[in-house]
């Protein structure tokens, strides 16, 4: 079942198109990764489907409906989405801000119900949050901040989740740390995931469904073992490598050729 | 349960809930308590002195001394509850820009509405040649909202209004439209500038019930219209992005919020003149108290009318209009924010 498609989606900033016409299905359940040199659109094309952006043509439609026809706080009750850059208020704490993705559910003066309460609660443990629940936003770590946005997004209890570039600073504990995540509220609570990710072997790794994106339009789109060649690598990125099963999962894995001698002492740098 | 990071009350009957931190609750009342402990002092001042419980029995209208009644209640109450009036609209104005704006400088003095108002009252004056209170708060009214529009439209880049263009485009126009002012006074004759200063200078000196009654109404109702747009608020502090993921009309949200701040300014100057820099100074003195996140209304316009009620004390003693009283305790206060702020760039640059 298709919970998010685009049908000729075409969007851009102030006039300047960078998608000029986008079709994507996204199923129901999937772990969905969208991949792609820089500028290439992807984060664009995410906000678009997220209505962040508004579109200059086609429809993307969410449900079988076309988003347009959502009024705003119902589609955050049905949708969420995790931007590349958010601001923590000054001097909030981490509980506070984690309740404030409570916002599509609330009433003028019925702002922290039982369910508020009981989905924060919720976000705090699947996040592994708890304990910062009461420190300063401003005071934790890159990898701590940004598993409390997540924590934010995800008290929004939407059925469809879209991540934009979650993993970008975060060391590589944390990155994995965060993808298992993914896969763990798709398997436990049954969210469909759609993430934007730099990191082509952890694309592979994790998603089932992959989508390339190459200046503005979707160059393949499929399981990772068949979308993930060397061929494909070399025209979407222009990186010459080889692609091995990864011997941990068996997923295709990117190992870029080496281009240059290694620098052989110590002493040359 | 969850660890909040500070003591909180909460709230649960059937669709009304809601979560407060104690400390905000306590500042809150102590606030309220001081405010009315200072306006019966106040009542008690003047030429003609009143102990503190005749003030009291006069105000809540127990025995029947006729005299004190007479002097509290039917002339000096309507000056203390016009000063608290206008403290909780200049408050909240000001916790509505530095909210929208991320900055402790945002508020409606800074983004040139005071001189858009003294623009337009003088202008009343020297065009249609009008005394009249009412002409010259309608002529300050246009002035201050057409500045602020101004304002508004130069600080708009694209779809969005940023914040620090908005500060600094108000700066600029508030200049231009300060020499204009200074241009002006030197067509008008001696007493229309006097009358003119005097209405620049802001002052609670003889108003009554019957402008009281008005301005309360409007308050009440911009009060209504911000309990619907304070939630909005309280997203837009997320940055656009997520706000709108979350479910807010951001554009909506904060043009709505920029009209009333503005409206809730323009209802003080319509009154009384422009009254600067309590604006300013409440939302930060609030947020130091109550140590809350960002927007702090309640706690904001209490301190609001804490602020201007004291300085309207301290205008009657000295005999000054509370607008002198405002913008020198205010200048002091600026001096302070300014350093302050800058000690805090340079202990983050090191």
């Amino acid at each position: 079942m298709t919970i998010l498609a685009t049908d000729h989606v075409k969007v851009g900033y102030d006039g300047r198109i960078i998608c000029p016409d986008v079709s994507l299905q996204i199923q129901t359940g999937s772990y969905t990764a969208i991949i792609g040199p820089n500028a290439c659109g992807k984060s664009t094309l995410l906000r678009a489907m997220a209505r962040i952006l508004p579109i200059a043509g086609g429809s993307v439609v969410l449900d079988g409906q076309d988003i347009a026809q959502v009024p705003t706080r119902e589609l955050a009750r049905r949708l969420g989405l995790l931007p590349q850059t958010s601001i923590a208020p000054e001097g909030i704490r981490v509980a506070d801000l984690i309740a404030r993705g409570r916002y599509p559910h609330q009433r003028i003066f019925d702002r922290w119900s039982a369910a508020d309460e009981a989905a924060v609660v919720s976000a705090l443990e699947a996040t592994g949050t708890e304990e910062l629940s009461g420190r300063m936003v401003d005071e934790l770590s890159g990898g701590q901040r940004q598993r409390v946005w997540l924590a934010m997004v995800l008290a929004q209890q939407t059925p469809l989740l879209l991540l934009d570039e979650p993993t970008t600073f975060l060391d590589i504990a944390h990155q994995y740390g965060l993808l298992d995540l993914f896969q763990r509220l798709r398997a436990e609570h049954g969210r469909t995931i759609v993430v934007v990710l730099h990191d082509l072997n952890q694309a592979a790794r994790y998603a089932d469904h992959l989508i390339v994106m190459k200046e503005g339009a979707i160059v393949g789109s499929g399981r990772p073992a068949d979308v993930l060649t060397a061929e494909m690598v070399q025209e979407v990125y222009g990186l010459p490598c080889r692609v091995e099963p990864d011997p941990e999962t068996g997923t295709p894995m990117v190992i870029p050729k080496a281009t240059a001698p290694r620098a052989s002492s110590p002493a040359s740098c | 349960m969850i660890d909040h990071g500070y003591r909180t009350v909460q709230v649960r009957r059937g669709r009304l809930s809601g979560l407060w931190s104690t400390r905000s609750l306590v500042v809150c009342t102590g606030l309220v308590a001081v405010t009315f402990l200072l306006m019966v002092v106040s009542l008690g001042m003047g030429t003609y002195p009143l102990a503190f419980d005749r003030v009291l029995g006069a105000l809540l209208g127990v025995g029947d001394d006729s005299q004190a009644r007479l002097l509290v209640v039917g002339w000096r109450l309507p000056r203390a509850l016009f000063a608290i009036v206008c403290g909780i609209a200049l408050g909240l104005s000001g916790a509505i820009f530095q909210s929208l704006t991320r900055n402790p400088l945002g508020s409606p003095d800074i983004i040139g509405f005071s001189s858009g108002s003294y623009t337009g009252a003088i202008v009343v004056m020297l065009v249609i040649g009008s005394t009249r209170y009412l002409e010259i708060a309608a002529g300050s009214l246009i002035g201050g909202c057409l500045t602020a529009a101004v304002v508004y439209l130069l600080a708009v880049r694209g779809r969005t209004v940023q914040p620090f263009r908005l500060i600094i485009m108000g700066i600029g126009v508030g200049a231009v439209l300060s020499s204009l002012n200074s241009t002006l006074m030197l067509f008008v004759n001696v007493d229309t500038a006097m009358l003119a200063a005097v209405w620049a200078a802001g002052s609670l000196n003889g108003l009554g019930y019957e402008q009281l009654r008005p301005t309360v109404l409007i308050l009440v109702l911009f009060l209504a219209l911000l309990a619907f747009v304070a939630p909005r608020m309280r997203q837009l502090e997320l940055g656009d992005d997520a706000a709108q993921a979350l479910g807010t009309r951001t554009g909506r949200a904060r043009s709505g919020a920029v009209v009333l701040g503005v409206a809730l300014t323009a209802l003080v100057t319509a009154a009384a003149g422009p009254i600067s820099f309590v604006a300013l100074a409440a939302p930060q003195i609030a947020r130091r108290l109550v140590r809350g996140p960002g927007l702090a209304l309640v706690p904001s316009a209490l301190v609001g009318a804490l602020v201007l009620l004291a300085s309207d004390v301290l205008a009657q003693r000295l005999g000054f209009p509370v607008g002198v009283v405002t913008a020198t305790l205010g200048g002091a206060y600026l001096a302070w924010l300014l350093a302050d702020e800058f000690r805090a760039q340079a202990s983050r640059r090191k």
